[in-house]
Formats: structure tokens, C-alpha cells, sequence
């Protein structure tokens, strides 16, 4: 076994890293796929709360890091998904307290023992985004149909081109397909005409991923939210399945479009 | 076209963007960009005539590539009588 590291990054803050990294990794996990979640945004740590943990912290990275523990004892187990474990942040530090080459070794050691390593990167492109991306494989990039959300992504998406990153995709986050009509949003096409990288995903705005989060069980485990089958489809991506997109409205047309302009039909 | 003639807002939206990841993609400023194509058309004109008013340069991208592109008509040569 030797896992491939998948980066979720954006630039810009709250457009949906955390919820995208604990929602793939939930259905990566279900599919009885071996995942660890790091969570790379050391002092303002959440991955553990969006994924229901943060009672269950002993030992964090920069404890690995700094030798007062073994990885093992920082690898905390998902109390639904046995293939899935988070090394959480410290909160009480700050993103100097990791470099680059920590977390390439931190990955070099999973490697053989799980099938993906998922990093939460903050948001920025500093430091902690230097950290994130250093080991990763590959880079998934989240952005909303909003201004300042895209301009940020192309920002992260030129660095990535600059550090020859390769098969960088893109995930489109909270899209309102009814704004989307009325010409009020920036439709899918448009995203991906702008950032000009493949599309990996695309997740509707949904009140069930807010109602998931309040509980700590990310929505990819309800089967009946539509972003929670959005982040499932997206797994299944990451696992090489061909998928199609979610129909929005249920109207063919810009679905099928879409679809040929990414090269999935 | 929306209500009232207006541009709906995913519309300037589009526009907006386009613009700005041209300049955050090439560092070059709006500023910098004329005076880059008052240059170049100094240049072009020393050499040959051309149609001032038809000149269009632009900077285009084709996925995450950029390129400037400009269609520069050049007038057609007068014959010289007498």
C-alpha cells in the first residue's frame, strides 16, 4: 500500500476546505478505503470539530513533530469509520512550529500503512499553505461561485502551476442553481472557463451540511442531503470511478455541456 | 440584458474577473499595458503606415495561458505621382 496525498486548498478562508477534506475522507472511509485526515492549519485548528472529535485530542502534530509522542499515539479514530483517523492541529501554536520537509516526513511515514492522506490547508498562501502542499500528490482546490473566492483559487492555482504541481482539479462549492438561473451567479461554465482546470466536483449549497457540522457527523454519512451525495460522487472520482455530475435542476443541457467541456462524457 | 436594461450581476461578474486575473496573472497593470501598446505601435509606425483608429490589442487567455494579441491594420501604401 502507498497512499496518495490529496491537498484541499482555496486561498481565500470559508469557502469549505475543512467540510470538503472531512466529507471526502467520511466517504473514501465508508467505501472501506484506509484515509488519515491531517489537519494543516496549525492554531486555528477545526477538522476535529467538523468531524465530531475534538474530545477525543491527546496529541497533536507538532507533538509528533517535536518527539513527545509517536505518530500512532496523534492518529485519533473516527468513532463510526474504523478505516478513518485524524492527526489534528495544535491549537496553541502557531504555523512556524511546521516546515515543508516535517510534513513530507509526516506523509513519507503514512505512506504504506493507508490508501489516502487527506491535509486540510489553511487559507492564505503562506506558510501553512507552503506546509500543506509540499507532500502532496495532489492539489483539490475550493472555491464558490463568488468573486473574491475565484480570484483567490487562480492565485493558489498559479502558485501550484509555479511549483509544478500536477493533476490539480477543481472543486465548485456551494453553488445555488436557482441564483444560477436568474444569471445572479456565476454558473459552473463560467468558473471553469475563468480557471481554466479540470472540474472534480461540483457540491449545491445545502442546509444539511450546517445541521451536520452543529453534530459533528460530516453530511457525506446522510443519504439523503444532495451535498452530501455531491462529496460521495467525488470519492468516487478521487478513486479513479467515472461519475457524472449531479443534474442541478434536474434539466439536462448545461449538465451535458458541462460534462463534455471536462472531458467526462 | 436583464430588467431595465441592466446587465445581470453574474454578467459584470464574468467581465470583472476576467479583467483582474489577466492582471494578477501577468503583474501587468492597466497602466503598464498602454503604455506597453503605446510602444509598440510607436515602433510598428516607424516602419509603416497604420490605421491608428483600427488598432486592438488585448491581452486573451486560452485556459490558464495568456497571450497579447494585436490585430494592427497597416494602410495601404500611397503612390507617389509626379
Amino acid at each position: 500500500m502507498t497512499a496518495q496525498v490529496i491537498t484541499v486548498s482555496s486561498g481565500k478562508g470559508g469557502v469549505g476546505k475543512t467540510t470538503t477534506v472531512a466529507n471526502i475522507a467520511v466517504a473514501l472511509a465508508a467505501d472501506q478505503v484506509k484515509v488519515v485526515c491531517l489537519d494543516g492549519d496549525i492554531g486555528l485548528r477545526n477538522l476535529d470539530v467538523i468531524m465530531g472529535l475534538e474530545n477525543r485530542i491527546v496529541y497533536d502534530i507538532v507533538d509528533v513533530i517535536e518527539g513527545r509522542c509517536k505518530l500512532r499515539q496523534a492518529m485519533i479514530r473516527d468513532k463510526h469509520l474504523p478505516e478513518l483517523y485524524l492527526i489534528p492541529a495544535a491549537q496553541t501554536r502557531d504555523k512556524n512550529a511546521v516546515s515543508p520537509s516535517d510534513m513530507m516526513r509526516i506523509c513519507n511515514e503514512l505512506r504504506p500503512e493507508v490508501d489516502f492522506i487527506l491535509i486540510d490547508s489553511p487559507a492564505g498562501i503562506e506558510r501553512g499553505f507552503r506546509n500543506a502542499i509540499a507532500p502532496a500528490d495532489r492539489v483539490l482546490v475550493v472555491t464558490n461561485p463568488e468573486v473574491s473566492a475565484v480570484r483567490d483559487a487562480d492565485r493558489v492555482i498559479g502558485i501550484l502551476e509555479a511549483e509544478e504541481k500536477r493533476s490539480t482539479a477543481l472543486i465548485i462549492n456551494r453553488l445555488n442553481q436557482m441564483l444560477v438561473k436568474q444569471h445572479d451567479m456565476l454558473s459552473p461554465e463560467d468558473v471553469l472557463d475563468l480557471l481554466g482546470i479540470p472540474l472534480i466536483g461540483i457540491v449545491p449549497e445545502d442546509e444539511s451540511v450546517i445541521v451536520s457540522s452543529n453534530r459533528g457527523t460530516p453530511v457525506a454519512q446522510d443519504p439523503k442531503s444532495r451535498a452530501g451525495q455531491a462529496f460521495r460522487n467525488i470519492a468516487k472520482r478521487i478513486k479513479g470511478e467515472e461519475v457524472p455530475f449531479l443534474d442541478m435542476d434536474k434539466q439536462a443541457g448545461l449538465w451535458d455541456r458541462l460534462q463534455k467541456m471536462t472531458g467526462r462524457r | 440584458m436583464g430588467w431595465f436594461g441592466s446587465k445581470r450581476s453574474a454578467d459584470s461578474a464574468k467581465e470583472r474577473l476576467q479583467l483582474v486575473l489577466i492582471h494578477d496573472r501577468t503583474d501587468l497593470t492597466p497602466t503598464e499595458l498602454s503604455s506597453l501598446k503605446d510602444e509598440i505601435l510607436e515602433v510598428i509606425s516607424r516602419h509603416v503606415d497604420i490605421d491608428s483608429n483600427a488598432v486592438q490589442i488585448a491581452v486573451e487567455h486560452d485556459g490558464r495561458q495568456q497571450r497579447l494579441v494585436a490585430d494592427i491594420p497597416l494602410k495601404s501604401q500611397r503612390r507617389r505621382t509626379g
